[in-house]
C-alpha cells in the first residue's frame, strides 16, 4: 500500500509566543519547533498500517519553510521510509492553497491512504484534511480514535458528544487522527541513524499550487489579553457558595 | 545553536527520545520503584529497543555506532526520570560492564553476553569491589585457579550494582601473583554452580538500584571466558574506567543544572518577610555562583569528551572532569536544599532524593581522592 502522512512543523506548546512589533506575524526568534502533536499520532498510524500490510511504504509530506525538514527527519527517524518537502518559499499559505498543493502531490504520486493530525496546533484551523479530501474527491473521517483496514475498506470510529460514530469508507481515503488513536513511538537511535540516508524530495509550492489564490489573508497578530489570576474562596461549602454568587453578581456581573 | 556545537540534528532527535523515555515511561513510577528498591526488568528491554544501551557500540553487536556526544545526550536526559539508581543500573549495563567485551571479547563472548545485554535481554554487572578492597583495585583477592580448561573461582564481591539479578558479571579475579599484574577479567554467567547472591544492600540513596553482596564458592567456568589476555585485567579495568568516569561527570553536571533550575523556580514562588526568596541578593549571588561553576564544569566535561572521542589519551582530563563535576554536585545539592528550607528535607520535593542520590558520585567509579591521585601522577610533579 502507498501510504502518506501529512505533518506540519509547529511551535512547541511550551514556547512563549511573541508577536512582531508591527503585528505582521510571530517573532521567529527563540521559538522551538516540534512536529504537531496530533501529527505524531498520524505518523504512528501510518507506520502501524505499513507494518500490518507487507510491502507497504510510508511517505511523509510536509509543506512549510525550509526548517520543516527537521519535522520530516523526526518522522523518518520514527520509521517513515521517504519524504517530500514542499517548500512554501516563506509565503505562509492559507489552508486553501496548502490543501490544493497537497492534493496535487498526493494525486501525482498515487497514494492510497493518507493520514493527518486532526489539526495543526499553531493556527488550529482544522481545515486542510477536509479540503484535501474535497479536491481529491476522497472520503474523509476526522477525529479518528480507532481504525481498521481490510479488503480495500476502512472502518473508522470517532467520538461525538454522547457516543461514537462508526464510518465505513472505501479507499483511497484520508483520516484526521485524534490523540486516543494510538501512542506515538519514540524514534529509536538506530531509526535516527537510518533516517540520515532516507531520501527527501523537494518540491516548490509555487509549482504545485497551480493557480490557487489564498482565500484568507492574515493581516494582524495580537496576543489575547492576560488572564487575571484566579481567586480562592475560603470557608465551608455554604459560605463559599454565598461568596461565589455574590462575586459573580457584583464583581464579574455575569449573573 | 552556538557555533561549534558538537550536537547535530540527530543528537537532538535522540535527546527527545531519551527525554520522552525518562519523563513519560519512567518518572511516573518514581515513588513506587524507589520504595520497592527496584524496577521491572522490562525497563532494560525497552531501553534496548530504543537503542539506548548500544549507543556507541558497533553495529555488528547491535549498537548504533554513535559518537560519544550521543552518550552525553543520554546522560543529560536520563536524569529526568529522577531515579539516579535506575539511571545507574542502565549505565552499568551499557557503559560500565560491557564496553570491554566489545573491545576485547571473543565472538562467543559477544554472542553470549554482549549482544543480549545491548538488547536488554540479559542484565550485566561489573564485579571489582570486594569486602576487603575498593579503591585499591590491584589488591583484590577473589581467586581463579586454573584447572585444565577451566577456572575455579572463589571469593566475594560487594556493592555490585545490578548484582542481585545480573545474568552475567564482568568479573575481576586473581589469576596470577599479587599486585596488579595478577588480575584478569572474565565473563561470569550467574547460573554457575556455587554462585550466590547475599542480601540486597540497603543504601543511603539510589534506592531504585539493585546493589548486592555476591559469593563465589568453587565456581567453575571455562578459561575461554577470560576477556582479552590473562593477567592484563588491571590495565583493562583502568581503560574501562574512562568511559564510566565521563558518564559520572556528565550526569553530575546535568543533575546539578536541573536541580538549580527547579530551585530557582521554587524561590520565585516562595515568600518570606514579604519578599520572594529569589529577591534576596544573598540567594541571587549564590545561584549566580553555582550557575557559573556548572557552566565551567560542563565545558571541562565537553573538553574531556572531545579528547576521548578523538582517541587521545586523556585520563588527566577525565579525572579532572569527574573530580570537579562530582564535587560541585555536592555543593549544588547542599545549597539548593538550603534554599528550599524545610521543604528541601521533605520527600515531597525532589531535593531530598537528589541530595542523597548525588552523594555517591564522589565515591563510586573512583573516589575524588583517587581522581586527585591520578591527576598528581599525570602532572609528574613528584618525579
Ligand atoms: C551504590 C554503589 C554502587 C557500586 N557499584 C559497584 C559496582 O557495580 N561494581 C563495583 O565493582 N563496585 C561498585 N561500587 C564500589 C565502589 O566502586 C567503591 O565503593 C569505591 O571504589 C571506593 O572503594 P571503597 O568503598 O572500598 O572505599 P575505600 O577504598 O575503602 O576508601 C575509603 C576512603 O579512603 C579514601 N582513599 C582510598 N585510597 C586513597 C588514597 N590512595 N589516598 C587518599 N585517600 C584514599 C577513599 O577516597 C575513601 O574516601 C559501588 C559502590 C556504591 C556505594
Amino acid at each position: 500500500m502507498k501510504i502518506a502522512v501529512l505533518v506540519k512543523q509547529v511551535p512547541d506548546t511550551e514556547t512563549k509566543i511573541k508577536t512582531k512589533a508591527d503585528g505582521s506575524g510571530i517573532e521567529a526568534d527563540g521559538v522551538k519547533y516540534i512536529v504537531g502533536p496530533y501529527d505524531e499520532n498520524a505518523i504512528e498510524e501510518a507506520i502501524k498500517t505499513k507494518e500490518k500490510n507487507a510491502g507497504s511504504e510510508v511517505t511523509v509530506i510536509s509543506l512549510g519553510p525550509v526548517r520543516s525538514v527537521e519535522a520530516i527527519r523526526t518522522a523518518l527517524a520514527m520509521g517513515c521510509d521517504k519524504a517530500i518537502h514542499i517548500d512554501d518559499e516563506n509565503s505562509n499559505p492559507d489552508a486553501y492553497v496548502t490543501a490544493k498543493a497537497l492534493a496535487k502531490v498526493i494525486a501525482d504520486k498515487g497514494f492510497e491512504i493518507v493520514f493527518t493530525g486532526k489539526q495543526a496546533i499553531d493556527q488550529d484551523n482544522s481545515q486542510v484534511t477536509q479540503q484535501v479530501a474535497e479536491f481529491l474527491g476522497w472520503p474523509q473521517v476526522m477525529l479518528v480514535e480507532k481504525l481498521e483496514i481490510a479488503g480495500g475498506k476502512a472502518t473508522a470510529t470517532r467520538r461525538v458528544s454522547g457516543g461514537k460514530e462508526v464510518y465505513e469508507v472505501p479507499l483511497p481515503a484520508i483520516f484526521g487522527c485524534e490523540k486516543g488513536l494510538n501512542t506515538p513511538r519514540y524514534a529509536s537511535l538506530p531509526g535516527i541513524m537510518k533516517a540520515k540516508t532516507k531520501p527527501v524530495e523537494t518540491l516548490k509550492l509555487s509549482a504545485e499550487k497551480g493557480d490557487a489564490q489564498p482565500k484568507v489573508v492574515l493581516s494582524n497578530f495580537r496576543l489575547p489579553p492576560e488572564k487575571a489570576p484566579g481567586r480562592m474562596i475560603a470557608g465551608d461549602a455554604a459560605a463559599q457558595v454565598k461568596e461565589l454568587v455574590r462575586a459573580l453578581r457584583e464583581e464579574a456581573k455575569v449573573i | 545553536m552556538e557555533p561549534n556545537s558538537p550536537f547535530t540534528p540527530e543528537h537532538e532527535l535522540f535527546r527527545k527520545t531519551v527525554r520522552d523515555f525518562a519523563e513519560k515511561d519512567l518518572l511516573p513510577h518514581k515513588e513506587k520503584w524507589e520504595q520497592e528498591r527496584g524496577f521491572p526488568k522490562e525497563v532494560f528491554k525497552k531501553a534496548g529497543d530504543l537503542g539506548i544501551l548500544g549507543v556507541c557500540f558497533p553495529e555488528e553487536v547491535g549498537g548504533s555506532a554513535g559518537d560519544w556526544w550521543f552518550k552525553v545526550v543520554f546522560c543529560e536526559e536520563i536524569i529526568r526520570c529522577k531515579m539516579a539508581g535506575l539511571a545507574m543500573d542502565l549505565m552499568v549495563q551499557a557503559d560500565i560492564s560491557t564496553p570491554i567485551i566489545s573491545y576485547l571479547g571473543t565472538e562467543e563472548q559477544k554472542r553470549e553476553f554482549l549482544i543480549p545485554a545491548l538488547k536488554g535481554d540479559k542484565i550485566a554487572a561489573l564485579g571489582i569491589t570486594e569486602p576487603g578492597c575498593g579503591s585499591d583495585v590491584a589488591n583484590i583477592t577473589t581467586r581463579a585457579e586454573t584447572q585444565g580448561d577451566d577456572y575455579v573461582i572463589s571469593g566475594a564481591k560487594t556493592y555490585i550494582t545490578n548484582g542481585g539479578r545480573a545474568d552475567f558479571i564482568t568479573l575481576a579475579v586473581r589469576t596470577g601473583g599479587p599486585g596488579y599484574q595478577g588480575i584478569s577479567l572474565v565473563t561470569f554467567p550467574t547460573d554457575t554452580k556455587g554462585f550466590a547472591v547475599g542480601k540486597k544492600l540497603e543504601k543511603l540513596g539510589n534506592h531504585s538500584s539493585d546493589t548486592a553482596l555476591l559469593f563465589f564458592e568453587n565456581c567453575r567456568i571455562p578459561r575461554r571466558y577470560v576477556i582479552g589476555e590473562e593477567n592484563m585485567g588491571f590495565v583493562y579495568i583502568m581503560k574501562n574506567f574512562q568511559g564510566e568516569r565521563l558518564v559520572a561527570a556528565v550526569t553530575s553536571i546535568a543533575g546539578s543544572e536541573l536541580t538549580l533550575g527547579e530551585t530557582v523556580r521554587y524561590c520565585q514562588e516562595r515568600k518570606a518577610f514579604g519578599k520572594r526568596i529569589i529577591d534576596y541578593q544573598v540567594w541571587q549571588h549564590k545561584f549566580a555562583e553555582l550557575a557559573t561553576q556548572i557552566e565551567a564544569g560542563k565545558r571541562l566535561n565537553y573538553h574531556a569528551v572531545s579528547l576521548f572521542q578523538a582517541g587521545i589519551e586523556c585520563s588527566k582530563e577525565v579525572s579532572m572532569a569527574k573530580l570537579f563535576a562530582c564535587d560541585l554536585a555536592q555543593r549544588v545539592a547542599y545549597d539548593c536544599l538550603q534554599a528550599h528550607g524545610g521543604a528541601g528535607y521533605m520527600e515531597e520535593y525532589d531535593l531530598a532524593r537528589f541530595a542523597r542520590d548525588i552523594r555517591l558520585m564522589t565515591i563510586g567509579g573512583g573516589s575524588s581522592e583517587i581522581m586527585k591521585e591520578i591527576i598528581v601522577k599525570k602532572m609528574k610533579w613528584t618525579r
